[in-house]
């Protein structure tokens, strides 16, 4: 893929995160705001519901590819050395895979 | 493009002025990355509180106490202001507010917008 073509994907994939981020947010905060879980049991009832996780997970899954193309743009504009710039990618991808797989542990712990 | 081999280099942020529009893309930026910072804090607030009853308690308490808060504060502050830099662009995408008193304005509003929303939304969770 040509270096153009990559940018491209990077643009759609940040705007495409960013709406399922601006429709999941809103929904988690009000969730949480106006139906708190009344206790352990009701919490995990909740996240158990398939519907639930899914939703957490594509969003979790949105969040950290947006996440990755934002900081990656960052990095792009501020880290000049090569070797620099290819460590602050390398403990970026590598951070936020550990993140993807975290939650996706707590999701399966918790159906 | 032409390349000057001697072209202005002045990047003293102090004295730049930037426009208003300037100040809130980089708080864009910087809500950005510091947001990331966060995750893996909050999915150790959501393993813990999913661990056990004790530990869903201990993380209530965590979360009732004045220092999550101060921090909730924050992160709200970083989240909207995320949020609503967000819509602006995706707006400015399609060419809607891209005109003069237009982009100006709602960049006003996204740097009031946010710690107004965080405001609200911290009241709501607690």
């Amino acid at each position: 893929m040509s270096r153009q073509a990559s940018g491209l994907r990077a643009w759609v994939f940040q705007r495409v995160t960013a709406i399922l981020l601006l429709l999941y947010f809103p929904y988690l905060i009000l969730s949480l705001a106006f139906s708190p879980p009344a206790n352990y049991a009701a919490w995990v009832a909740w996240l158990s519901q398939p519907l639930v996780g899914m939703g957490f997970l594509i969003f979790v899954g949105a969040l950290l590819l947006h996440a990755w193309v934002g900081v990656r743009d960052a990095i792009i504009d501020y880290v000049h050395p090569i070797t620099a710039r290819v460590t602050a990618l390398t403990l970026l991808a590598l951070g936020l895979i550990g993140c993807g797989l975290w939650a996706l542990k707590v999701v399966i712990l918790a159906g | 493009m032409t390349t000057h081999p001697k072209r202005p280099f002045f990047l003293n942020l102090l004295v730049i002025r930037l426009p208003v529009a300037g100040v809130m893309s980089i708080g864009h930026r910087i809500s950005g990355v510091t947001l990331v910072f966060t995750i893996p804090y909050f999915i150790h607030l959501l393993a813990l509180s999913l661990a056990s009853p004790a530990d869903f308690d201990a993380v209530s308490q965590t979360i009732a106490g004045w220092p999550f808060k101060a921090f909730l504060f924050l992160f709200l502050w970083a989240l909207m202001h995320h949020f609503l830099a967000g819509i602006r662009y995706l707006m400015l995408d399609i060419d809607v507010g891209i005109e003069k008193p237009l982009y100006r304005q709602t960049a006003w509003g996204v740097l009031a917008g946010g710690p107004v929303l965080a405001l609200i939304l911290l009241g709501a969770l607690s």
